[in-house]
Parts: C-alpha cells; sequence; structure tokens
C-alpha cells in the first residue's frame, strides 16, 4: 500500500517536473529572437543560455544592451546580476535536499537552480520527490531552453526589421510574464509600481541603463524597513 | 568594452552566485531582512525593465505601439494565458498597429 502511494507520488513530480520544463523551455523562442534583436549574433544568445541560464537576467541583459548599447554594458552586467541574486537564496534552499556527493554534482545542481527547478522541489512534501523534481525539472528545462534559444535566434536572425515585427513590445511583454506571479502580495504590487516610476522619471536624465538600477532602490528601501507588509491584495 | 566581454563577466557573476548560494552557511537565509530584499529586488528590477521597454527611445520617454501591446499582455496574464502566446499576440498588436497607422 505504502509502495503504491510512493509510485504515485513519484509518478506525479514527474509529471509536473516535465510540464513545468516544456513550457518553460518554450520561453527560450522568445529569449533568441530579441537577443539577436538587441544586437547578439547566435553564438553570443546560445552562450548565454548554456552558461548564464538564468532566464530574467538574460532577458535583462539583452534588454539593457537593446537600449543602450555597448556603452551601457556596464548596467547590463549590474542588472543581470542583481537579478540573479534570487538563485543565491535559492541555493541556500535547495542545498540540503540535493547537494549530496562531490564538487561536479554540487556545481551542476548550482547550474541548474533556477526559478522553476526550486519551485517544483520545494512543492514536494518529501525529500526524494524533491530531489526528483529538482533534477528532472531543471534538466528538462536546460537541455529545451538551449534547443528552443537557438531555433529563436535563428528565426530572429531571418526577420530583420524586428521593430516592424513588434519584437520590442514583445520584449515588454516577457518581463511582465516573469513579473506577474511575483505580484501576489500588496508590498510586491506597491514596489513594481515604484520602480517603475522611478524608471520613466529617470530615464531622460541618466544614461540608458542606469534608471533600472536606480529604480532597484526601492526594493532595498522598501525591503529594509519592510514597508507596505500588513495589507495583502488579496 | 565589446560585447562578448559584457557577456563573459555578466555570466560569470550570474554562475558565481548560484554556487555561493550553496557555499554560504545556511543560517543567513533565516535571517528575514536579506531574503525580503533578494525578493523584493527582482519585482522591481522587472517591473523597471517594463517601464524602459515599453516607454523608452534612447532617453526619451514615447506614447506608442508598445503601450496599447503591453495593456493586451496584462490583460491576457491576468485570464491565465501562456507565456509564449501573450509575447507572440503582444509583437502582433505592436505589429499591427504600426503596419496601419
Amino acid at each position: 500500500m505504502e509502495e503504491r502511494e510512493t509510485a504515485v507520488r513519484r509518478s506525479g513530480v514527474l509529471r509536473d517536473s516535465v510540464g513545468v520544463g516544456l513550457a518553460t523551455a518554450a520561453y527560450g523562442i522568445s529569449f533568441g529572437a530579441l537577443a539577436v534583436a538587441a544586437g547578439l549574433d547566435v553564438w553570443q544568445t546560445c552562450f548565454l543560455s548554456l552558461v548564464m541560464f538564468t532566464g530574467g537576467s538574460q532577458f535583462a541583459l539583452v534588454g539593457v544592451l537593446a537600449t543602450g548599447g555597448v556603452a551601457a554594458g556596464g548596467s547590463a552586467i549590474a542588472t543581470a546580476a542583481l537579478l540573479g541574486i534570487r538563485n543565491v537564496v535559492y541555493g541556500m534552499r535547495m542545498k540540503p535536499i540535493v547537494d549530496r556527493g562531490g564538487v561536479a554534482r554540487r556545481v551542476a545542481a548550482a547550474w541548474i537552480t533556477i526559478d522553476e527547478s526550486t519551485a517544483v522541489a520545494l512543492a514536494q512534501t518529501e525529500d526524494r520527490a524533491a530531489r526528483t523534481g529538482f533534477w528532472v525539472t531543471g534538466a528538462v528545462i536546460f537541455v529545451g531552453w538551449n534547443l528552443t534559444t537557438l531555433a529563436g535566434a535563428l528565426i530572429g536572425d531571418a526577420l530583420g526589421d524586428t521593430r516592424a515585427w513588434g519584437l520590442d513590445a514583445a520584449a515588454a511583454a516577457a518581463f511582465l510574464g516573469l513579473l506577474w506571479p511575483r505580484l501576489k502580495r500588496f508590498q510586491a504590487g506597491a514596489v513594481a509600481v515604484a520602480a517603475a516610476l522611478v524608471a520613466t522619471l529617470t530615464t531622460p536624465v541618466l544614461m540608458p541603463g542606469l534608471p533600472v538600477l536606480v529604480a532597484a532602490l526601492v526594493a532595498v528601501g522598501v525591503g529594509w524597513f519592510d514597508l507596505f507588509s500588513r495589507r495583502s491584495a488579496a | 568594452m565589446t560585447t562578448w566581454h559584457v557577456i563573459l563577466i555578466a555570466s560569470a557573476a550570474t554562475l558565481a552566485l548560484k554556487v555561493g548560494g550553496y557555499l554560504v552557511p545556511a543560517g543567513l537565509l533565516e535571517r528575514e531582512r536579506p531574503a525580503r530584499i533578494a525578493d523584493l529586488l527582482t519585482v522591481a528590477l522587472l517591473a523597471a525593465l517594463i517601464a524602459v521597454q515599453t516607454l523608452g527611445a534612447g532617453q526619451a520617454i514615447v506614447f506608442d505601439a508598445r503601450v496599447p501591446a503591453l495593456v493586451v499582455a496584462a490583460a491576457l496574464y491576468a485570464l491565465r494565458v501562456p507565456f509564449l502566446v501573450v509575447v507572440i499576440v503582444a509583437a502582433l498588436v505592436a505589429a499591427g498597429i504600426r503596419a496601419f497607422t
């Protein structure tokens, strides 16, 4: 009886992992196309998906480069790195569950520590299922994301005038898609509105790339003093 | 700095952060304030990127086809339409407006 329950749970976590993995990997198409639209070549685009492998930072890097070019390189690096800070938190949460074995295994685990692999793992009630969820989700996304990135980059290359195809609007919509699931609490919503305002108001007076970094200070201020935390957005 | 420099430095930084999570002592996470700031940092950066990507044109602020495209995208996310579909529809809205104006 208990064995059957374990088997059911096991197939459940596999289904979740593959489902989340395939759905996430599909975004790679939009990343590939947007990166090429921002001026990266196909190699550079694929390198980002292979090594950086964290969607938010990848979209941010090419987004800042699209508005400011290489002159905004410093801001692009800083924005990508700041967005990568959440992976530190994920790593700390996943370590007790998945870090078993040598250095190679630890690096592999760190490499695929992203929003989705962590979310699927933390949604499981027991450690074994969490481990399976983490590795399967991470592996499916890693393979899928890199294949779809290449496909998207080749499509973007073939499109030519990306503005006529609305790819600049697609980039904004992609960021909104990454932000949307994080807006459940009132505090997060308040930070989002304030940060968007700060970025808009500082755009005419700061070098391209810097408005996004200045807007990040909103998070530091609100987070430090825990402002707007009482009410919930229902 | 070339594009490759930007890519290599940024990739090294994000990968180092990922590995760092497995190396720092676990006690740090128990502290509420760093965890909360890390969480809100993601929200602020994404919101700022949306604003710049939707309204920015170099250092100018302009209202063009991207604004209605973003409004449509928000409505679709609220209706739980999948990411990739929303992104494609947003591109089509902007492209359509530009083609007919």
